[in-house]
């Protein structure tokens, strides 16, 4: 029996999320993104520099017997490649990288969320703007539609609103956790309670007992401008950088339903910037998550802006579940005759199955043939079963 | 079309009325029925009749898109991805720590401690910096009173209402570890994904409930 939420992958999932990565890598490749394959496990403390709390939990850990060191199994690769962009690649312009692996966690992310998904990312480091931002929602969004998600929603938020306003409050560590822990559930009763508890002013506390509020149609940007004014110039730049998003795919993708939600906090403590979210009516969770992360280089000695997305390759590969075994094939007899071992291998190049029976139970049927070797009028043929 | 999942037995007779401000109160009695989907006067929302612990799981993994639960319940599921937008104000009682008068606990001395509520139990007694009282879990599923009484536990962590079954069994009510009430709770996908549907029934709902508790 495997541990729980480990599985193995069987035939013919297998192929079908293999035939996935191969044409998400391409698509990745034709955008300019390099493909690297960051470690299996790191020293822990390289592993978790500039992360959360939250990724040093979802991490399992060992012991290296040859350094006597703590080593970390990735839990996502996200912080590994920028780790390799800041302190091994040292580029000055703009990096595009792409990157899939099966990572291992802890805990699962989630309801339903394997503890050892593939993960299939794309990241932009070296520029800041909306411009790298629009670019990854729209891989994110094309590599998912590669996957066969249609009527896809794009949910996006930014952490920084919600940053700028609880900072201008002064709170303790261990309040700042219990308004994190409402504001995460968006329970508004628990919200005017505790705000009122904490006998903040009037503006800052209509503010963050609006926020939760905030979510709908891409018009809560402009109703934020008004409800959020006491959060001055960073709201507004935040909200400025909503509106840049939106606009840039608006123009790209003028039929993709856009929901504002400045309540979302997922990834709150490692995301710097614009958070955003891809859900399909065909999944009960989210497909592909990302955002802006400007911080993290700065761990690693030199501070690039990051953007980027990731989502579970099993995940998109269950969107399509025609897992109907191949029928397309070439049952050949096995023998040392060379007419035939030079069919079978010119069948090959061509780009055929071809599939060798060994004895009598190797039926074409079984083995998913639809047409097999024989041997007619001294040559031999494919004929259709 | 949006999916309700509804605590079964004495809450669901009290969330009806409430369902029926909002213009959805179920099509028939599921007491009566014994069915378990149940139709609404409002065409867009269909309910599911589930056991109160069990409406955290539902809502959770999207088999509901909402669900109305008890602030208990949802504490001691302890599951993160849910959102609860409204305070339904119904089921109202506390949670606390009950016993035999003047029993005290020091941490000296490990605690026996009968309850349902694992979870919140281990969270009000050792649950953090200030909260260093050792403790030994009892899990009960029932008839919580007795364990005091036949020395089975020292105290029980309970939901007390009126008080009456304490007083009846000779146990006091030695801490409030926290009032409860009943919760409307929303699929965080649901809620993105539904987004105008939900927030609509969320909406009417908040309107019955202030309507009801002015």
């Amino acid at each position: 029996m495997l541990p729980q939420g480990i599985e193995e992958i069987l035939p013919p999932t297998a192929a079908r999320i293999e035939a996935l990565r191969r044409s998400l890598l391409d698509l990745h490749a034709r955008w300019g993104y390099e493909l690297v394959y960051p470690p299996i496990v790191e020293h822990l403390e390289s592993l978790l520099t500039g992360t959360g709390h939250q990724l040093d939990l979802q991490t399992f850990k060992l012991i290296d017997p040859l350094s006597g060191r703590t080593l970390g199994v990735h839990a996502d690769m996200t912080p590994q490649v920028a780790r390799i962009d800041a302190s091994r690649l040292r580029r000055e312009g703009t990096a595009r990288m792409s990157y899939v692996g099966t990572v291992l966690r802890t805990h699962s992310n989630g309801v339903g969320e394997s503890r050892s998904p593939m993960q299939l990312g794309a990241e932009i480091f070296g520029h800041s703007g909306s411009a790298s931002d629009v670019e990854i929602v729209s891989l994110m969004l094309e590599s998912l539609r590669i996957a066969g998600a249609d009527q896809l929603q794009l949910d996006i938020g930014h952490v920084g609103v919600y940053r700028t306003l609880v900072n201008a409050i002064a709170l303790s560590e261990a309040q700042a956790a219990t308004l994190f822990d409402i504001m995460q559930r968006k329970s508004r009763p628990e919200l005017d309670a505790y705000i009122s508890a904490l006998d903040l002013a009037s503006a800052p506390a209509a503010a963050l007992a609006a926020l939760p509020g905030l979510a709908g149609g891409v018009d809560v940007i402009s109703r934020a401008r008004s409800v959020l004014a006491c959060g001055g110039e960073p709201v507004s730049e935040a909200l400025d950088e909503l509106q840049a998003l939106v606009d840039g795919l608006m123009s790209r993708e003028a039929s993709l339903p856009i929901l504002i939600d400045l309540g979302e906090l997922r990834g709150y403590h490692y995301h710097t910037g614009v958070v955003f979210s891809a859900y399909s009516e065909q999944s009960l969770s989210e497909l592909a998550r990302g955002g802006r992360y400007d911080a993290i280089g700065a761990a690693f000695g030199r501070a690039r802006p990051a953007t980027g997305f990731s989502c579970d390759l099993r995940r998109l590969a269950n969107l399509t579940d025609t897992s109907v075994p191949s029928t397309r094939g070439v049952l050949a007899p096995h023998s040392d005759d060379a007419d035939l071992l030079d069919q079978v291998a010119k069948l090959r190049d061509a780009g055929e199955r071809v599939i060798i029976a060994f004895n009598e139970e190797d039926d074409a049927v079984t083995l998913g043939c639809d047409r097999e070797l024989v041997l007619r009028d001294g040559a031999w043929q494919t004929l259709k079963i | 079309m949006i999916t309700i999942a509804l605590a079964k037995g004495r809450l669901l007779k009290d969330v009806n009325p409430l369902l029926e401000h909002a213009g959805c109160e179920l099509a028939e009695d599921p007491d009566s029925h014994r069915k378990l989907v149940v139709e609404t006067k409002n065409p867009g929302l269909r309910a599911l009749v589930v056991r109160a612990s069990d409406v955290p799981v539902y809502v959770e993994h999207g088999a509901a898109d909402m669900g109305i639960v008890g602030k208990d319940t949802l504490l001691e599921h302890g599951g993160q991805g849910l959102y609860e937008p409204l305070d339904l104000g119904l089921g109202r009682c506390r949670l606390s720590v009950a016993g035999l008068p003047e029993t005290t606990w020091s941490s000296e001395h490990t605690l026996r401690v009968a309850t349902k509520f694992e979870r919140l139990a281990l969270q009000h007694f050792c649950g953090g910096a200030d909260r260093v009282q050792p403790v030994e879990l009892i899990k009960l599923y029932g008839s919580m009173e007795l364990a005091p009484l036949v020395g089975l536990a020292d105290v029980i962590v309970d939901l007390v209402d009126t008080g009456n079954t304490l007083t009846a069994n000779g146990l006091v009510e030695l801490e409030q570890i926290m009032p409860i009430s009943a919760r409307l709770v929303v699929n965080k996908a649901s809620a993105k994904l539904k987004h105008e549907s939900v927030n609509r029934f969320v909406e009417l709902m908040r309107a019955a409930v202030d309507e009801r508790n002015p």
